[in-house]
């Protein structure tokens, strides 16, 4: 039965990713930026690699499976033959060599492609000055302050192609991930910390961001576009925000933060400076660590009134 | 009087939990009615619930991680189906409060209840047969290690019809399982269904390792043992390392939601990353405590089938135990992702990495050993090579994550997803299905249906790819996990894809059910029935006795001189001569069923504050330790004319067979 069965499946397999995948847009095998682009590869490296011995392992059982069967009394039999000191050898050789290679690559590539170094504009394709974004995850969206440009919004993030952009990430609710898959990197959103991403799109389009941590019933809607965008259209975008008629205190950051299902987008003309640190602070009783230089911040928080409630 | 408890804790406004209600009243009363009918109540109590004998509370396990199997994958078709419509607007038929509960049971009750009682079912069955002992090191401890686990279970499945099960994913992560983001019960629940299934497996793990160590047959060094038993020794002592990381984990977080402390809170200096690397210490362990055996189990089956002995027995042996010391020291590689510094990424993806070395080793050696073999093409064997094929690629797409910078982007996707089902379907589920199916005459004498066993196995293969290769790349299509809707009209065509996957397996379940009847049905047929005790020409201890075998496993004590040794002893004529003797045997007890009974109580009330019932629970909990530690009757002998009565009707069936 399996003689028969076998073979055909084995036919159909080469057609079933085509089926999958026709008109399909993978995004992580489709970068829109740097950092996308080198995981691409090194995904592709490393499932090359071990390929190479996936494939064998898996044509040899088939093979074994077919040429040793019971049935086939022409086979050789060698009922009590368990050792071999060369084929013992090769089994933990040929593994070894393929995780020293994919171990280099590991070592190498924590360190090249580590989220929290920047993106300079002496990167390849970097165009344009770095952007500062300071990002806060909120049950149930995403609040994104341009310390720079003085403004914020709600679920939507834009930003120059060619632009390093700096993401400073909090969260004001519970842990959560952040994750634009065409840009690359993802990383956590965890209250009273900071974490750091550093990401650059190089081709304009519009790129979906997510919460890639579980964060509660309101998770599916944690969603938000990303953006990227010529020059000109950045400019006018940062005018647009500014002509909103909001602003973001201490005061409306209190509405801004009540957890909402499917927030929609929202623009902030105006942000009380600091707001960033405040946030972090007031997990921390009133400290913040300014990444940069490392030194320590008493921040007066004018959030005072909305300490922990604990 | 109540604590929480109310009225309204029962969902009567959920048709789906009425409906379900209404099937589990049903086949309860008949399962109950039927036993009352025939009459059985008495037997069922003295032979099967108070018993303390190993292969009883083996099979006591195996039916309860079959029962759990069905509840988790009734979960994975509810949670596969609303994918595949909440597409577009459509929120389908699942709303996140319901959704949420479904996949934290399916992760929850599939680790704790499904694969973990399988595991330990096996080893019930099978170790003291292996290492031809009489029973395990601590006879009663293992009867309250089934019944810790046992109401753990029954315990997470009252949640479903009072009150409501966590909403945070199988591992509870904070700061979303603290008080202030999930104040209902639902992760109390989970906390104390957890926490109470854990003091099971703990005393598992102290049980078998102590058995392992210390009552081998005469002559059987730790290299002469067979590979299940050597994998079984190595789950044990994970199991005794990691296990209590976990009850001080979850302690932690039980005293967060019970006496506002702050481990893990987000203000006042709780630490989220904290639980995670806390949780993940024995987390990652864990994986490798379900899988170990389930190698055993592929060891033993390749070269029974074979006809051959294992290819580099030793090999074997030493890639169990580095895989059993690395398991420690990989868990970061869960979260690559909280903003950890290169060295740490980099250090934690290499010894990953590494670990795929003797994993490696692993399938080669069951390559070898098939390679001029001759193979049997038993269902077991269609379990084996479907695994070999599964495992490799998951192996592969688990090395492709071990990268930190490849993980930065896979993830919590459904790549992510894709990959453990794929290692933990097609290396431990498959493992444990051929282990019921190799060890299933052992215990009761016949043979499970071939041809039912291999439908299920296809339809669970095939079922397999269908599932989980839409879900690999609706990972690379950015789909992150436990979503409840979305409008990515790519990912909708892989979620409607996995969903004829989840119903092919549902067809691989439906096939073992219908090969566990139809076994049982056709029992008696001459080429089912099993009077030598050896059907697959075994290799190991457990074939030389009868099947079933008598409750004191070995008439005589064999003496053990090497690797397979009833195999050698089958080469060279077999028989011992040793004098039959008088067998000491451990008395049956109740204490293990009450000690589980009110330590469900407490459990129970712990979830509700019904602060009255936890102290009575409590309470009885300790005082059927303190009557159990002074009842001094607790063990008998059998006569040595019992066991020559056993051992001539034994030889008897084999002459009668030999005869037909």
């Amino acid at each position: 039965m399996k003689d028969k069965i076998l073979p055909k499946m084995r036919r159909l397999l080469p057609v079933a990713p085509a089926f999958l995948l026709s008109g399909c847009t993978l995004d992580l095998l489709e970068p829109a930026g740097p950092i996308g682009l080198q995981q691409r590869n090194i995904i592709l490296a490393e499932a090359g690699v071990m390929l190479c011995i996936v494939i064998p392992v898996i044509v040899l059982t088939l093979i074994y499976a077919v040429k040793y069967n019971a049935k086939n009394k022409d086979a050789e039999y060698l009922p009590n033959w368990s050792h071999s000191t060369k084929i013992e050898v090769f089994i933990w050789g040929i593994p070894a060599i393929i995780i020293l290679i994919l171990g280099g690559i590991s070592a190498w590539s924590s360190f090249a492609l580590d989220p929290y170094r920047p993106l300079t504009t002496d990167t390849a394709g970097a165009t344009h000055a770095p952007i500062n974004v300071e990002v806060v995850s909120l049950d149930w969206k995403w609040l994104f302050i341009y310390p720079d440009q003085g403004i914020a919004t709600v679920n939507e993030l834009e930003f120059p192609v060619g632009a390093p952009i700096n993401f400073r990430i909090t969260s004001d609710a519970v842990m959560t991930s952040f994750f634009i898959p065409r840009l690359g990197s993802q990383i956590y959103a965890m209250a009273g910390m900071q974490t750091q991403l550093h990401l650059m799109a190089t081709q304009p389009g519009i790129f979906h961001g997510e919460a890639a941590q579980y964060t509660g019933r309101g998770f599916s809607d944690m969603k938000f576009l990303t953006h990227a965008v010529s020059d000109d259209e950045f400019n006018a975008w940062v005018d647009k925000v500014k002509a909103s008629s909001d602003t973001l205190d201490a005061e409306s950051y209190k509405n801004v933060s009540a957890p909402q299902e499917a927030a929609p987008v929202q623009y902030f003309a105006h942000v009380q400076p600091g707001l960033f640190d405040d946030i972090v602070a007031k997990y921390n009783n009133g400290v913040v660590i300014d990444k940069s230089t490392g030194q320590t911040l008493h921040v007066q928080n004018a959030m005072s009134d909305m300490q922990m409630k604990e | 009087m109540l604590g929480k408890l109310t009225f309204s804790a029962i969902p009567l406004d959920v048709p789906i939990l009425v409906g379900t209600f209404i099937g589990v009243a049903v086949v309860g009363a008949a399962v109950l009615g039927l036993v009352t009918y025939y009459g059985k109540w008495g037997y069922l109590w003295r032979e099967w619930l108070t018993s303390v004998d190993h292969k009883r509370l083996g099979v006591m396990y195996i039916i309860l991680a079959l029962v759990m199997l069905f509840r988790g994958f009734a979960d994975a078709v509810m949670m596969r189906t609303q994918l595949a419509l909440a597409y577009n607007g459509n929120p389908g038929y699942l709303p996140p409060h319901h959704y949420d509960q479904v996949f934290s049971a399916h992760g929850t009750i599939m680790i704790f209840f499904m694969a973990m009682a399988f595991m330990t079912g096996l080893f019930n069955i099978v170790v003291p047969l292996q290492i031809g002992a009489r029973d395990v090191a601590f006879p009663f401890l293992n009867s309250l290690s089934f019944w810790m686990t046992t109401i753990s279970a029954v315990l997470i499945n009252v949640s479903l019809f009072i009150g409501e099960f966590a909403q945070c994913g199988w591992l509870a992560y904070p700061p979303i399982s603290e008080l202030k983001f999930s104040p209902g019960v639902g992760i109390d629940y989970y906390i104390w269904a957890v926490q109470l299934s854990g003091v099971g497996t703990l005393l598992t793990g102290v049980n078998f390792f102590t058995t392992i160590i210390k009552m081998r047959a005469p002559g059987m060094d730790l290299m002469h043992m067979p590979i299940f038993t050597w994998t079984a020794l190595c789950a044990s002592v994970l199991i005794m390392a990691a296990f209590p990381v976990l009850t001080v984990t979850l302690g932690c977080l039980s005293m967060d939601r019970y006496f506002g402390m702050h481990f893990f809170t987000n203000e006042a200096g709780g630490s989220v990353m904290l639980y995670l690397n806390m949780i993940w210490c024995w987390g990652h362990p864990e994986v490798y405590i379900l899988v170990l055996p389930a190698f055993g189990v592929f060891s033993e089956v390749t070269s029974t089938f074979s006809g051959k002995p294992l290819f580099g027995y030793a090999t074997m042996v030493y890639a169990t135990l580095s895989i059993t010391v690395l398991s420690f020291i990989v868990w970061v590689h869960h979260f690559f992702t909280m903003g950890a510094g290169p060295n740490v990424n980099a250090f934690f993806g290499i010894m990953t990495m590494i670990i795929a070395v003797p994993t490696g080793v692993k399938i080669f050696n069951w390559l070898f050993t098939m390679y001029k073999g001759r193979i049997e093409f038993h269902s077991t064997m269609y379990w084996t090579i479907g695994f070999m094929i599964t495992f490799s690629i998951g192996g592969m797409t688990g090395v492709m994550m071990a990268m930190p910078a490849a993980d930065w982007v896979l993830h919590n996707s459904l790549f992510l997803i894709a990959h453990f089902h794929n290692v933990i379907i097609g290396g431990v589920y498959f493992g444990y299905v051929a282990g019921m199916n190799f060890w299933f005459p052992k215990v009761f004498g016949f043979k499970l249906n071939e041809a039912w066993g291999k439908r299920a196995f296809y339809c669970w293969f095939v079922g397999f790819y269908l599932a989980f290769v839409p879900l690999y790349i609706a990972g690379f299509e950015g789909m992150t996990r436990r979503l409840n809707h979305y409008d990515n009209p790519d990912w909708h065509v892989q979620m409607l894809i996995a969903e004829v996957g989840v119903l092919t397996i549902a067809c691989g379940v439906v096939c073992q059910l219908v090969q566990i009847y139809v076994s049982i049905r056709d029992r008696n047929l001459p080429q089912n029935i099993d009077y030598t005790g050896d059907p697959w020409n075994g290799r190991t201890l457990e074939w030389s006795i009868s099947s079933p075998p008598p409750a004191y496993n070995f008439a005589v004590l064999p003496d053990i001189h090497g690797i397979d040794s009833f195999h050698t002893e089958k080469e060279m004529g077999r028989g011992t001569h040793k004098p039959l003797t008088d067998i000491h045997m451990p008395r049956n007890t109740a204490a293990g069923f009450f000690v589980g009974a009110f330590s469900f109580v407490l459990g129970f009330a712990a979830v509700w504050h019904i602060w009255w019932m936890a102290a009575l629970g409590l309470i009885g909990v300790l005082l059927t330790v303190i009557l159990r530690s002074n009842d001094n009757d607790i063990d008998y002998y059998v006569p040595v004319s019992e066991v020559t009565r056993d051992v001539e009707a034994q030889s008897r069936k084999l002459m009668a067979q030999a005869a037909e």
